[in-house]
């Protein structure tokens, strides 16, 4: 039997708001962000365990993980 | 309310006290004073405070540009007398709840006669002191909790001041609510914020975050993350590990928590409960 | 029935004035010697639902008494030289954010802390030009102990009607003398209120730049709005609109120059024919209507140019003044202050000559009367 397909989380970030101080991608626990220019962005959406830390840790308002 | 331990399914929205149109906002990238303000936000949704009866007053410098931001009453005023004005605002109208957002150098350099005398008053107020050891602003001048050693624009050779503990300061000059934490511990600041705004008097709580731009660029740290990692986190340990640690390993740390809390009547109930009494009899 | 009359001292009359006015915030410090008024202040607001505070120092003391007033109550502060120094930074401060207050300055000898216990009008200028950058003033000059109570309350109306903070001046002889006055009862002065918003708060703009003074919403009312000593916009968040900042510091400036003829106040003795014209405030003004008077009796003519309000300066009465006048004297407490704005506006039409005195004693009847009778 197929595994159920796993639920993605849907993070958004906000490019506007965004600095890239690298402080989500340091401080994520799975490695799920990296800095692509002048912003953060997903790298492995699945490696994602909604733990939150990157948005409280943002000083931007720039990051949300939907669940 | 249980808050922040429940997995979010949906984040925190943070926009519904924002002024949303003034973002992105000023600070530097990787400064900690968006995470002291988000932590704050979400003490003030679990106080359910009303929009209306905040106020936040500020003096200058980069953690006094906060009340921009926040959609409340806001009023950003001179260098050092932001308790000054707030302490008109709150005599003349108690119903409003005060927050006061200040640095290192607002409230303990220039404004550290105000400082004092707030405490001592016990006027209802929640005093933010963004503690980052520099004048950013300015573009990196020494402050008065600035380490001994530390370079700045003004410390070229390394400060030999020592530096005022924000904290010790605050409990003598008769604060009833004094608490330590860090921008690094956002969720541990928010139950601080939470415990303070639910005070009744003068409480003061004193963030330790990181200003990389000037501080960390100055004095060897690679970025926002390692300031945080090496100051915020390293650098401190909370109140309740403090019987547990010993000595040694406290040794030139900050502690974090709640550190004094007592009740002593304050200064707008007396006023109404002393003088008005005697007058008006 | 007979008006309410009373010994009074010119600082009682001070506070008499200001709770006429409807102040109810008052934050202050002590200094001698106006230090009469905070006292007043003290006992009286706690009974009329009032505020009182004693504040840490002279630049708390300012602070908090614009504080006051953002709540919405009508504010007051009082001080003397080296307060009002201290004072300067804040008071700039009600000017830009355009938030209403009276400042009373009982003027004492200077520089530094001088003669504490000495007339002066040395504060003449620092009242114009003490706090930085351009800004509008607005000082009223009382000479009497009556006109203290009067002139407070016109302060108090001044400052809510243009939304800007006004300096009351007068000097030591005249805050520590007593004189019997006539009380006013409710309504024999005019007292004016701030005008409050009638839009929604989401159309609320505190600069509303279409008109010259818009109206103030206090704190905690449910116009949640931004205030800020940087130059702003209207909706009173920062700008660095060069633009919108020429708007804004020309417009709170335009407050005070379109409405001149309001603000202005002179009160004129024997200049209908004058030929030797006096322009005094304060006790000196008292001493040069008696040397005026001298001067009449022996057909000299001469006469007597009062401003009430000193800031924005009386420049059309002192001009009128100069087209009939051969000599202008000016008597004052200082080495030279509003002298120079006279022969500013006099420009060369008549000779200017002016009478200094810093020694801590008030300018007498003869120092002046032997000037008018050299020059008749």
């Amino acid at each position: 039997m197929a595994e159920p397909e796993k639920k993605l989380p849907r993070i958004e970030i906000s490019e506007r708001r965004c600095k890239a101080c690298s402080i989500c991608v340091d401080f994520c626990p799975t490695n799920v962000l990296e800095i692509r220019g002048t912003s953060c962005v997903v790298k492995d959406l699945e490696a994602c365990t909604r733990c939150q830390l990157c948005d409280l840790r943002c000083p931007d308002f720039a990051i949300r993980v939907f669940d | 309310m249980a808050v922040a331990k429940q997995k979010l399914s949906v984040p925190f929205d943070y926009d519904k006290y924002l002024r949303k149109d003034k973002l992105p906002h000023i600070w530097c990238p990787g400064c900690g004073h968006g995470i002291v303000l988000k932590s704050l936000l979400r003490a003030i949704d679990n106080k359910e405070l009303s929009k209306d009866d905040l106020c936040m007053v500020s003096g200058i410098g980069c953690s006094s540009r906060t009340p921009g931001y926040v959609d409340f009453n806001t009023l950003h005023t001179i260098h050092g007398r932001a308790f000054s004005f707030a302490t008109g605002l709150k005599l003349a109208k108690p119903s409003l709840k005060m927050i006061i957002a200040t640095g290192d150098g607002d409230a303990m350099a220039i404004g550290g006669n105000h400082f004092i005398h707030t405490c001592r008053r016990n006027i209802d107020m929640l005093i933010i002191v963004y503690s980052n050891a520099i004048y950013g602003m300015t573009g990196g001048q020494s402050s008065p909790t600035t380490p001994i050693g530390s370079i700045a624009t003004t410390a070229r050779y390394g400060n030999v001041e020592p530096p005022f503990d924000i904290c010790e300061m605050a409990k003598a000059a008769g604060a009833t609510f004094v608490a330590r934490g860090t921008a690094y511990h956002t969720q541990e600041l928010e139950r601080t914020f939470t415990e303070a705004l639910g005070h009744k008097g003068t409480a003061v709580v004193e963030v330790i975050d990181s200003c990389p731009i000037y501080f960390g660029r100055m004095n060897k740290q690679r970025g926002a993350s390692e300031m945080m990692e090496n100051i915020e986190k390293n650098g401190t340990f909370s109140v309740k590990q403090a019987d547990k640690l010993p000595d040694e390993k406290k040794e030139g740390k900050l502690v974090r928590g709640i550190l004094h809390r007592v009740e002593r009547p304050e200064y707008c109930e007396q006023y109404d409960k002393l003088i008005v009494a005697k007058a008006t009899k | 029935m007979a008006a309410k009359k009373k010994l009074m001292q010119g600082n009682e009359a001070c506070a008499a004035g200001a709770l006429y006015a409807g102040c109810k915030f008052y934050a202050g410090y002590p200094i001698t010697p106006s230090t009469e008024v905070a006292e007043i202040m003290s006992v009286e607001l706690p009974k009329i639902g009032g505020k009182f505070i004693q504040m840490e120092d002279e630049i708390a003391s300012m602070a908090a008494t614009i504080g006051g007033s953002l709540a919405g109550l009508k504010s007051l502060t009082a001080t003397s030289g080296p307060g009002f120094s201290l004072k300067q930074e804040a008071l700039g401060y009600a000017c830009i954010t355009e938030v209403p207050c009276v400042i009373i300055n009982v003027m004492r000898g200077g520089p530094s802390t001088g003669y504490p216990t000495g007339p002066s009008q040395s504060d003449i200028m620092q009242a114009k030009w003490g706090t930085h950058g351009d800004h509008p003033v607005i000082a009223l000059t009382p000479a009497y102990v009556q006109e203290i109570l009067d002139e407070t309350v016109r302060a108090f109306n001044l400052s809510e009607k243009y939304r800007t903070p006004v300096i009351v001046l007068f000097d030591e002889i005249v805050g520590h003398m007593r004189e019997p006055i006539t009380i006013p009862e409710p309504g024999d002065l005019e007292v004016v209120d701030r005008e409050k918003p009638d839009c929604t708060p989401e159309e609320y703009k505190p600069y509303d730049d279409t008109k010259l003074i818009a109206p103030l919403a206090p704190f905690g009312d449910g116009y949640r709005f931004h205030v800020t000593g940087l130059n702003h916009s209207e909706d009173g968040f920062p700008t660095n609109n060069s633009e919108m900042i020429d708007k804004n510091n020309r417009r709170i400036m335009q407050k005070i120059d379109d409405n001149i003829d309001d603000i202005c106040k002179n009160d004129e003795s024997n200049l209908e024919d004058a030929e030797i014209g006096l322009f005094a405030v304060g006790s000196t003004s008292r001493s040069a209507k008696f040397s005026v008077n001298a001067a009449r009796e022996k057909g000299i003519k001469a006469g007597l140019l009062r401003p009430l309000t000193i800031w924005p300066f009386p420049d059309k009465a002192v001009s009128e003044l100069a087209e009939k006048c051969k000599v202008i004297i000016v008597p004052e407490l200082n080495l030279g202050q509003m002298v120079n704005e006279v022969k500013r506006v006099a420009a060369g039409r008549c000779e200017v000559i002016g009478i200094h005195r810093v020694d801590g004693e008030p300018i007498k009847p003869a120092q002046i009367t032997e000037l008018i009778e050299k020059y008749s």
